[in-house]
């Protein structure tokens, strides 16, 4: 059998003494894309949160594999260079922080644990450019700090350049749609659709099924107050796209 | 192309040269001390004289005790004057090849000649309490530049040296100024001519060496009118875990219309004591510009200070204070406004990190008849864990109506999702911090010469280095 790239068991995670995923089972596959769709409070971000490892996530049960590795033993640093990447719902601004040389030092250091010789930082500025044109990422905001003064959908696209310039083997997408208008939509989800391969799988949590009709999704999964209450297909998605989440949440 | 100062390691940095000239060396300081260095110099009797009021004043003072906690610090025990060899006199080495090979290579690997011949247009180097290397580019002394090792200065230009000499910055101030006017030896005369403009930096560089030394070096820097310079000071010493004193004096004088900037990196190790005394005039439309970091020391207390004497005058301070563990970083900003339509800024950073102190006293003052002033202060401190402490101590005394002033202070501690965000990308956490603590000065260290902003980055590395623990 082919060892899964992520195999998640009964997983625990507590906030601050409080409990807030209770128990997740996931499986997710080499170059697959899942969806995790659910309410605002059921936990969907705290799960990717936890498999990126944020300090203040307690997992208080449960395992997580990541390429046959115990990921909860690894340090946030350790997770990306093997591999995971965590595209933020409100990604931070740094002041003083140029965009270009922190991407170039997060890419060296992902060079360096796979064993490539990283490009020269000139080689480096031709595919930064290339990229942030792909995005329609304004490039004058690569000389500036990381995010300060950028709009909404700037950050977002932000956050898919780094992905495409780190190339992650697993991209966790937290809520990447949200804030964004339609032609940004288009831009970013196809941004990522277009890595898709069999070395490039994605879990993506959100609200809504929009960002699903330019990303393929292989399974959906409805999460509830800290749990997934029912799996499905692409169709799944539709289906809560026209019906919401009452259909769950009156039960629980 | 690897920069220059890229390579600084803490081992450069806290490695010693033997000091044979240290044994048996006196400790303390009394008449006989001052005289010999006088004698050694073979100085003027204006500057003996000079001295042994300073020793009187010296010995009348009190220890301040408003600021950082020096009641450990023991006068007896340092060494205040010590010859590391003996130069003919006047006759400071233009030529690295005649420095000795021990000493040169301290400097070598500190990355000071290669950056002389980069990027500086002069180089002074001093060792202990001695001037070992001075010089000058042919360019800049045919304009009439001078540029010299302060003992030189005082033989070569008698007359220029003692229109200036502890003017700005008298004996009287306060008790290590009165130390040093009495022990003074070493430091930088500059001289710019009216209207010369010096394109490349100067820098000299100071560097204590022995256990418990003391160094004393004093800095004059004349700006005639019109002229423009940029002088850079770079100071380190090794780490021995027993005291060692640093009362260095800078003068500055900027005449009408033009302007200096000075820079400096103080890196003196933990035990060092840095109570140095830095101040300018700033005469009518002219500018100072200070732009300076503090580490290393273990007790700093460091006020730069802006006298805005002429109508127009300007100001602007950039300063960096790293506290780390067992560090009491004491340094502020003063700026007196003392004529009409003067401006200053001031821009101060602080960093405090495992239990380190970092206090900001700053002075203000604007004269009631100095009209039309501009001031505008902005203090930011950063706290990295819970155990390190910040204070502002700002004092603002504003004698007339019709000026415009701001201060603004701000303290921030290290936000955790920063980290998290930095770190999720693939960069270890040592690395995060120091990504995020060079982001925090970056407004500061973009006023510096690229070279010196990359040594001072690299420095802030060196004292983020285990903060991971």
């Amino acid at each position: 059998m082919v060892e899964p790239l992520l195999l998640i068991k009964n997983l625990h995670v507590a906030i601050e003494g409080k409990e807030i995923v209770h128990g997740i089972d996931l499986v997710i596959g080499a170059g697959e894309l899942h969806v995790v769709m659910g309410p605002n409070g059921s936990g969907k971000s705290t799960l990717v949160h936890t498999l990126m490892g944020h300090p203040r996530s307690a997992v208080t049960g449960g395992s997580v594999l990541f390429r046959g590795q115990d990921l909860l033993a690894m340090s946030p640093d350790a997770r990306a260079r093997g591999g995971l990447f965590l595209a933020f719902q409100y990604p931070r601004e740094l002041a003083g922080v140029p965009l270009r040389s922190f991407l170039y030092a997060a890419y060296k250091q992902h060079t360096t644990a796979r064993n490539m010789r990283p490009r020269s930082l000139l080689s480096f500025q031709s595919l930064l450019a290339e990229e942030a044109e792909r995005l329609h990422f304004p490039s004058a905001l690569l000389d500036r700090p990381v995010h300060v003064g950028l709009s909404g959908g700037e950050r977002k696209k932000c956050e898919i350049l780094q992905l495409r310039v780190l190339r992650p083997a697993l991209a966790l997408l937290d809520e990447t749609d949200s804030g964004l208008d339609i032609d940004a939509l288009r831009v970013v989800a196809e941004g990522v659709q277009q890595l898709r391969d069999a070395s490039f799988s994605v879990l993506l949590v959100t609200h809504y099924a929009r960002m699903l009709q330019y990303l393929r999704p292989d399974h959906v999964h409805v999460m509830i107050g800290g749990k997934i209450v029912e799996s499905g297909g692409p169709d799944l998605a539709q289906q809560l796209e026209k019906e919401g989440y009452e259909k769950w949440t009156r039960v629980t | 192309m690897t920069p220059i100062f890229a390579h600084i390691n803490r081992q450069i940095l806290d490695t010693p040269n033997p000091a044979p000239y240290a044994k048996g060396a006196k400790r303390g300081v009394d008449e006989e001390v001052v005289r010999r260095i006088s004698a050694d110099k073979k100085e003027p009797k204006w500057m003996l004289e000079h001295r042994l009021e300073s020793l009187e004043i010296f010995q009348e003072k009190e220890i301040p005790k408003w600021g950082a906690d020096l009641s450990s610090l023991d006068l007896d025990d340092i060494i205040y004057y010590a010859r590391p060899f003996d130069y003919a006199q006047g006759d400071t080495p233009d030529d690295w090849a005649k420095v000795p090979e021990d000493i040169r290579k301290v400097y070598d690997r500190l990355g000071i000649p290669e950056a002389e011949r980069k990027v500086l247009a002069g180089v002074g180097a001093q060792y202990e309490s001695e001037v070992i290397y001075h010089k000058l580019k042919e360019e800049w002394e045919s304009l009439g530049v001078i540029f010299l090792d302060m003992d030189d200065a005082v033989r070569k230009h008698p007359a220029l040296v003692r229109e200036y000499f502890m003017k700005c910055v008298p004996s009287s101030d306060h008790k290590f100024t009165a130390l040093h006017g009495a022990v003074w030896s070493g430091g930088t005369f500059l001289y710019v001519p009216k209207d010369v403009k010096v394109r490349d930096p100067l820098q000299a560089y100071f560097r204590m060496n022995a256990k418990n030394m003391g160094q004393f070096e004093h800095t004059l820097i004349v700006a005639d009118e019109g002229a423009d310079v940029h002088y850079i000071e770079g100071c380190s010493a090794p780490q021995y875990g027993s005291q060692a004193l640093h009362a260095g004096c800078v003068e500055i004088f900027v005449k009408p219309g033009a302007k200096a900037r000075y820079s400096s990196v103080e890196n003196w190790s933990r035990d060092t004591y840095n109570l140095n005394t830095k101040r300018a005039i700033v005469s009518k439309d002219g500018t100072i510009e200070w732009v300076g970091g503090n580490m290393g020391s273990g007790c700093t207390m460091l006020y730069p200070c802006s006298v805005l004497a002429g109508d127009g005058a300007r100001c602007d301070h950039l300063a960096i204070s790293f506290a780390n563990k067992g560090q009491w970083q004491d340094t502020g900003v003063k700026v007196l406004h003392l004529a009409p339509n003067t401006s200053s800024k001031v821009v101060s950073k602080s960093i405090s990190k495992n239990g380190g102190t970092a206090v900001y006293r700053g002075m203000l003052k604007v004269a009631s008849h100095a009209h039309g002033c501009t001031a505008n202060v902005q203090c930011d401190a950063l706290l990295l864990d819970g155990e390190s402490r910040t204070d502002t101590i700002p004092d603002i005394q504003i004698r007339n109506d019709d000026v415009t002033i701001a201060h603004e202070a701000s303290v921030g501690k290290l936000s955790e999702e920063d980290v998290f965000y930095l770190t999720s990308r693939g960069i270890p956490k040592e690395e995060a911090l120091a990504m995020i603590v060079n982001g925090f000065i970056e407004p500061i260290i973009r006023n510096l010469p690229l070279e010196y902003a990359v040594e001072m980055n690299r420095l802030i590395e060196l004292e983020m280095e285990g903060s991971v623990g």
